[in-house]
């Protein structure tokens, strides 16, 4: 018997239009299919990489590995105030241009340009090379023909995306209708950041699979409750309020009755005592009206919408105010690291400052269990003992990924005329 | 070493818990023993209790440096909390050899 309303198709799954059949994971313990996903997807799709507040003078930059785009960028603020987006790449010799210590290392600072380590050559921060080191001993060098190799940018509500297809759509088109629901929320004034990383031994979808459904949470997280509420969650289960698609992207809206609870005996001490947990600080900040996008069952036990944007980026907007983004960033078929980033209004006093420390913390003790569950899910996936799963209703949102997943694959595929052997023939 | 808010002052012993980064903190609950961690908390939360309208009248901004150290000993209770009003070890149950780095974290 079902909580909540489901749609007139009577099911999630099947109003997406998704098949109902159980589902291989082929496409998640491949080693041949990672290969095309990079160039299929992150190679084309817009990817998120940070944001504005990251770049906060003209001169700041950082850098990001993409090993799953197959490069590096160095991402700056030129002396203009505008955000440019570079290979990091020197032209020169190809020396990785920006990098400290280690060169794996992504890093971040301010400078008025950028020298390479490797023969001092320059280039100003729109990408322009303004010194070459023994510039007569070159043949008719013209430095104009040598300036960094730039990449798609743009910035959606202070996020900051690349991308590597010259021929993608604005990033505004790409973030749809859902993106477009979203817009106006105050990201801007959440600027007190909590970011935590992790190297996950599996493949980059599995990990958006654990937290594209809840339908895990009353049985994994158990312990994380008291004992009686955790009774009670576990035989109500879970159903989302609602879940919504738009091309690629996702999104699935819970409730979450726990920021204030209704009873203060259930909950932990420490909760009790700061007034904060898992899904925020019970004491919201004012932030004026939500835009349309959130809530959209507009259900009064509403607590949470998870937003994914396709591939690999997803925003948790919460009901007390504050938000929090996934990334997953894959550097093989079965690894991948994970940034989780907790975005808060900045806190006035000490109270408040331990308020989102315990949401910030009670966050790490919750993926900390997900992501050892999900080493041991792609060990026993690659066994292929079992090749088919079936999944429920709840789990729409995963089927949505895999499928759209496939999609890119398929469609990149058929519009690659040969094969790279005949593409390194022909040039 | 840190020395607290002169109204904290039986706290001292466990100053070695006021460590201003996530990261020392969780390194020194999982080196702890449970016994240790019960007796940390024993003594400090009571003190978070009762000290909710002092905390809520620090302000961040220009925070002399024994109520930032007061604050780092309770954000260490925020990390002790869980092993022991929760999981009875140290450790996260399940979590295996997986481990979740802070990369970025306010100061204070
Ligand atoms: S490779 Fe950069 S200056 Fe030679
Ligand atoms: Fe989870």
């Amino acid at each position: 018997m079902p909580h909540f309303t489901k749609p007139a198709a009577g099911t999630w799954t099947e109003a997406f239009e998704l098949p109902t059949e159980p589902v291989s994971y082929e496409d998640s313990i491949s080693p041949d299919f990672y290969e095309l996903e990079r160039d299929a997807v992150f190679r084309r799709t817009w990817l998120n990489v940070g944001r504005v507040e990251q770049l906060p003078k003209n001169g700041s930059y950082f850098t990001r590995e993409l090993d799953a785009a197959r490069t590096s960028v160095v991402l700056v603020r030129d002396m203009k105030g505008e955000i440019q987006a570079f290979h990091n790449m020197c032209r020169h010799r190809g020396n990785k241009l920006v990098w400290n210590d280690f060169p794996q290392h992504e890093t971040s600072g301010t400078c008025r340009q950028f020298t390479c380590k490797y023969h001092g050559w320059r280039y100003g921060l729109e990408g322009e090379l303004t010194f070459v080191q023994q510039e007569s001993e070159f043949f008719n060098l013209d430095k104009g023909d040598y300036g960094l190799v730039p990449v798609g940018v743009d910035v959606w509500e202070g996020f900051i995306f690349v991308n590597f297809d010259p021929e993608a759509p604005p990033l505004r088109q790409y973030m749809g209708r859902l993106g477009a629901g979203i817009e106006g929320y105050p990201f801007h004034k959440m600027t007190q950041v909590h970011k935590y990383r992790a190297e996950i031994g599996s493949n980059w979808k599995l990990f958006i699979d654990a937290f594209m459904e809840f339908y895990h949470a009353p049985v994994l997280h158990a312990k994380q409750a008291t004992e009686e509420e955790s009774r009670k969650l576990q035989g109500y289960g879970y159903e989302a309020l609602a879940y919504d698609v738009d091309g690629p992207h996702a999104m699935v809206s819970s409730w979450g009755g726990m920021a204030p609870p209704k009873d203060e005996s259930m909950v932990k001490p420490i909760e009790r005592v700061l007034r904060s947990g898992l899904f925020g600080v019970w004491d919201a900040p004012d932030i004026g009206e939500l835009p349309d996008g959130l809530n959209p069952a507009r259900h009064p036990a509403w607590g949470e919408d998870s937003f994914l944007f396709f591939p690999n980026f997803m925003l948790l907007v919460w009901k007390p105010n504050w938000y929090l983004t996934y990334h997953y960033w894959p550097t093989s078929y079965n690894t991948h690291i994970f940034e989780g980033t907790l975005y808060f209004v900045p806190p006035e006093n000490a109270y408040e400052r331990l308020q989102q420390e315990l949401a910030a913390v009670t966050f790490k003790e919750y993926g900390l269990q997900d992501g050892n569950t999900l080493e041991a899910t792609q060990t026993m996936l690659e066994s292929r003992a079992v090749t088919q799963f079936p999944l429920c209703d709840q789990e729409v949102m995963l089927r949505h990924l895999h499928t759209v997943t496939r999609r890119y694959v398929d469609d990149y595929q058929q519009h690659q005329p040969g094969t790279p052997v005949s593409v390194i023939a022909a040039s | 070493m840190a020395t607290l808010p002169a109204a904290f002052a039986e706290l001292e012993p466990f100053a070695d818990w006021a460590l201003p980064s996530e990261h020392d903190r969780y390194a020194k609950r999982i080196a702890s023993t449970m016994h240790q961690l019960q007796t940390f908390y024993d003594a400090v939360f009571p003190r978070l209790e009762d000290s909710v309208d002092y905390l809520r009248q620090v302000a961040l901004d220009g925070i002399s440096d024994e109520d930032r150290s007061l604050l780092w000993l309770f954000s260490s209770l925020v990390t002790v909390s869980f092993p022991v009003e929760v999981w009875s070890q140290p450790r996260v149950p399940d979590s295996g050899a997986s481990a979740l780095d802070v990369v970025v974290e306010p100061v204070p």
